[in-house]
């Protein structure tokens, strides 16, 4: 993460996209979208459905031209250039194996509309298929293989041929947990292998924050915010990005001096976000992992135990505040949960609260 | 400024009409527009002109100074509207009871609808006379039976041409009706019936509404390729049946006036396109195509469709189930299987029964035939005129399959990657072959081919036969580009694939097997197609169906029965082969 901050900072963004749009009649697609992506970089974006993703990953491969913007990489412009002459790699959803050929004739596509020589491409061929664990399976035809093994080949197929930019739109959606969580782990190894740099699409937040060096979180077609996975999930910039990202509490208010004003209570704001005057809505966005319980009538908020969530290694406790709002905090194993109907006060440590605007 | 955002729009502009995939369509709408909007649209100004080419109306005048043409006028839109009526009322229980065939068991009785469909008209039409002949196996069977002293005159009347228009149309309207009537819910039945309707109201209130779409259609198909009909009325029907398209081919083959010939072609394309306007009025044009569009209610003419059809839903439901409670639920359960069963044998038997005929022994048309033998398949191959027929044949069929698969295929690719205004614009194109009769297609080509002096070459025949398989074709195509994934041919072009190596390494191999079907329907609609070949081949090169056609009017032999025997087996492998092709995918 920090060499790809790096780099970005000295100017050697390997993706640029200039306020590329699209818009189908009436409806947008996309909004006008800015986004750096440094050399070696995985970045993912992370959204909910119609957020825009897919568009704008179609977009940068050139199968989706834009209403709007332009699209720069290593520097030169590329708006226009045909897909089949961008030098990008992209992994579908569906896998978009050929049905047709074997594996191996599906790895070796791309490499036989490169020109190369039978031989090189067989031995390049076969790398592929070893680095993915599947050189037994080489002559099979995609459907004999199961989901997993066919997301392998998928993969194969992408980075046989060293594309500098590699895209994937919601590449594990098809796979169960068990097994997208093994595969998070192969791509995060293949992208270091590689050095390729890679955007990747997600609606899977915990996904996000496992594999990216940075996330861009987009919301209704815009990008909601670009950081770092600590800093989107410890400094969220918007209620969307907080309530995407992990579990919040929030507390809706209007800002006063210094303070947030919320139906529970007045907050101090450590600090407050640069464009928020006096009077305007916003929140406070509290982890419950930083929240401790605290006796009925201290701490910063009084509640009702509504509910227990039991998760093995932790115990959610739910509780009801004074104005109605659910308000959830962490509990380890072994820490006895207060009864149901229990009241109870909450507290957090200082900057462990977050204020947005709302 | 402005000079600069101009252009920039205009290279935008052209960079989008490089890369759009209609492009695909051009070949076909380029051959379209030649060989068939340009010779149909010659023939509305050569009706207007006289034989010196001047501008005159009298050939109109000519036409509508008797009552001949006329009447022939009435009787060809009788016969075709009798045609799609009895076509739709023993249609619609054949296809209901298909839908309701466990799909292992359907394929096979589907194939005995599809096979009369494509066997060819002159093999069917030739059946029925050596059947319903005066000396015909019928007529011989009665006299054995002692059941009639007399021959009877089953021919040469309405009766005939009904019966081998039906056996003709019947199949066409089922095949139609089908693809709706198995897109439709099953469960919405049981739905209706556990809401308390009986079986008998469930169907007409439920499955037949939602069957409609298709059923228009059917008839819409039916009545259209009925008014174009010749072959039946003028071997099975007698004087008082002579149809418009009978008249037109006097009028230039014999008459060599080309003028009056327009204006009656112009005549029957106004009716048949005046009866797709009505149509598209009432249902709208997509249920052609299986998509089942339900009418739309707020147009006063859609709203007349949707009442009329209503009122005939309630009236038969209330006959329906008054028939079936008279029955009681047992037999009632039998009633359908028993009206279908003798339909499906009205639609294949007397193919099966002529079948037999060329292998006789005598050299009459005896039936049964008194022993085996193969001297008529020996005589007509090694007859100049029947093998040198047989060839041309074939080798005609193999280019207009070709042809009309390379450019149909590329046309239903376009239109299935783009679908929008434009992708619509090309399918009513591509569909326009099946709303002008065969014999207007044939006619204005003829002129067309004069100038070109294409008339009597293999090349104007392939041509022809083209225009009329091209909607065949790129219906098939584009309905094996409906299950079709996209994103594998996205997928190619990012691995570096161009448009061209894209379409030929992946798209083509994937929807090969649909390729193939149709090329293999293509090729059968020329390998049996007359109306064609009656104007072009200008009586030089002939081909098999034109020979038949010269022989039949004529005087039927037992050399027929062997040429009919030779063009079933074609078609039937052929037919089947598509088949199998078709399911595979
Ligand atoms: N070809 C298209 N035609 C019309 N609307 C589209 C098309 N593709 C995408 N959209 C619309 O654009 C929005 C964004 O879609 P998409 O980029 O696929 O979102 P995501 O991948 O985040 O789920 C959605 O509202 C979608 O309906
Ligand atoms: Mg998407």
């Amino acid at each position: 993460m920090d060499g790809s901050t790096k780099a970005q900072a000295a100017g050697t963004a390997k993706l640029v996209t200039r306020g590329v749009a699209k818009s189908y009649g009436p409806v947008a697609a996309l909004q006008p979208t800015d986004l750096h992506v440094g050399a070696g970089e995985l970045m993912t974006v992370l959204g909910p459905s119609g957020s825009g993703k897919t568009t704008l990953l179609q977009i940068i491969a050139g199968l989706v031209e834009p209403t709007a913007g332009r699209i720069l990489i290593d520097g030169n412009d590329h708006t226009h250039t045909p897909v089949h002459r961008r030098d990008i790699g992209v992994v579908f959803q569906s896998y978009a194996l050929f049905p047709h050929l074997t594996v191996a004739e599906n790895i070796g596509f791309p490499l036989r509309m490169r020109g190369l020589p039978a031989a090189e491409l067989a031995r390049r061929v076969r790398a592929a298929l070893a680095m993915v664990q599947l050189g037994h399976l080489a002559d099979r035809p995609p459907r004999a293989l199961s989901g997993g093994q066919q997301q392998r080949v998928a993969l194969a197929r992408c980075f046989v041929y060293q594309p500098s930019i590699i895209l994937m739109d919601e590449p594990l959606g098809a796979l169960d947990r068990k097994l997208r969580e093994h595969m998070q782990v192969e791509i995060k190894h293949l992208h270091r292998e590689s050095g390729a740099t890679i955007l990747y699409v997600t609606h899977d937040q915990e996904e996000a924050l496992a594999i990216s060096d940075r996330i861009c979180l987009m919301n209704q077609a815009r990008v909601e915010q670009i950081g770092s996975p600590r800093q989107i999930y410890e400094a969220p910039a918007s209620i969307f990005a907080a309530e995407f990202i992990g579990i919040s509490n929030v507390l809706r208010g209007r800002v006063g001096s210094r303070t947030l004003r919320t139906p529970d209570g007045e907050f101090a704001l450590p600090a407050v976000p640069g464009g928020l005057t006096s009077g305007a809505p916003a929140a406070l966005v509290v982890r419950p992992e930083n929240v401790q319980l605290a006796d009925s009538g201290h701490g910063a908020l009084a509640g009702e135990v509504v509910e227990h969530v039991y998760a093995g290694s932790e115990t959610r406790l739910l509780l009801r505040l004074a104005s109605g709002t659910v308000f959830t905090l962490r509990l380890p194993a072994g820490v006895p949960a207060p009864a149901i109907g229990a009241a109870v006060g909450v507290r957090w440590p200082d900057g462990a609260a977050v204020c947005v605007p709302a | 400024m402005t000079v600069l955002a101009a252009t920039g729009a205009g290279r935008g502009l052209r960079r989008r009409l490089s890369r759009t995939p209609l492009w695909g369509a051009a070949p076909g709408v380029a051959f379209l527009a030649v060989f068939f909007l340009f010779p149909v649209l010659r023939l509305l100004l050569l009706s207007v002109q006289d034989a010196d080419g001047g501008f005159s109306l009298g050939a109109y005048a000519r036409a509508f100074s008797t009552t001949v043409y006329l009447h022939v006028l009435a009787i060809t839109f009788a016969i075709a509207a009798e045609t799609t009526l009895i076509s739709l009322l023993a249609g619609l229980p054949l296809a209901y009871w298909l839908t309701h065939l466990p799909p292992r068991r359907r394929g096979p009785v589907l194939l005995l609808v599809m096979l009369p469909f494509w066997t060819s008209a002159l093999v069917k039409t030739f059946a029925w006379l050596i059947i319903l002949g005066r000396n015909g196996v019928l007529n011989r069977l009665l006299l054995a039976a002692g059941l009639i002293d007399h021959p009877l005159g089953l021919l040469h009347g309405r009766g005939g041409v009904m019966v081998g228009m039906v056996q003709a149309m019947l199949p066409l309207a089922v095949l139609t009706m089908l693809p709706v009537m198995l897109a439709i819910d099953r469960r919405l039945n049981d739905a209706a019936r556990t809401l308390g309707a009986s079986s008998v109201q469930a169907f007409w209130r439920v499955f037949f509404h939602l069957a409609l779409p298709g059923l228009a259609a059917a008839g819409l198909l039916v009545f259209i390729s009925a008014l174009g009909y010749f072959i039946t009325p003028a071997l099975l029907g007698g004087p008082h049946d002579t149809m418009l398209a009978q008249l037109i081919i006097t009028e230039v083959q014999e008459m060599m006036d080309w003028n009056f010939g327009g204006a009656l072609a112009v005549l029957m394309v106004a009716a048949a396109l005046l009866t797709c306007w009505l149509y598209e009025r009432a249902f709208g044009i997509a249920s052609v195509a299986g998509g089942a569009a339900l009418p739309d209610p707020r147009r006063p003419l859609r709203r007349l469709g949707l009442v009329l059809l209503g009122v005939t839903a309630d009236a038969l439901s209330a006959a329906g189930g008054g028939i079936a409670a008279r029955l009681g639920p047992r037999l009632s359960g039998w009633a359908l299987p028993a009206f279908c069963l003798p339909v499906l044998a009205f639609l294949s038997v007397p193919t099966m029964v002529m079948l037999p005929m060329g292998f006789t022994s005598s050299s009459f048309l005896d039936f049964p035939p008194p022993g085996f033998g193969l001297s008529w398949f020996r005589m007509v191959l090694a007859s100049p005129l029947w093998r040198d027929a047989l060839l041309r044949s074939l080798a005609v069929a193999a280019a207009t399959g070709i042809v009309a698969t390379v450019t149909g295929a590329l046309a239903a690719y376009a239109v299935a990657r783009q679908g929008g205004r434009w992708g619509g614009a090309l399918f009513a194109l591509f569909l326009a072959p099946l709303a002008i009769p065969r014999i207007v297609v044939a006619f204005g080509l003829f002129t067309l081919f004069a100038r070109l002096h294409l008339v009597g070459t293999s090349a104007g025949l392939a041509i022809g036969h083209a225009v009329l398989a091209l909607p065949m074709v790129f219906v098939t195509v584009l309905a094996t580009f409906k299950g079709y994934d996209w994103h594998l041919d996205q997928a190619a072009a990012t691995l570096g694939a161009d448009r061209r190596r894209v379409l030929v390494l992946i798209t083509a191999p994937l929807v090969r097997s649909g390729l193939a079907a149709a090329f293999l329907f293509a090729f059968i609609t020329s390998f049996d197609e007359l109306t064609v070949a009656i104007f072009v081949s200008g009586g030089i090169v002939t081909t098999l169906p034109r020979q038949m056609w010269d022989d039949m009017i004529l005087q039927l032999n037992p050399t027929l029965a062997a040429v009919s025997a030779i063009v079933f087996v074609i078609v039937a492998a052929a037919l089947l082969v598509a088949e199998l092709l078709r399911r595979a995918e």
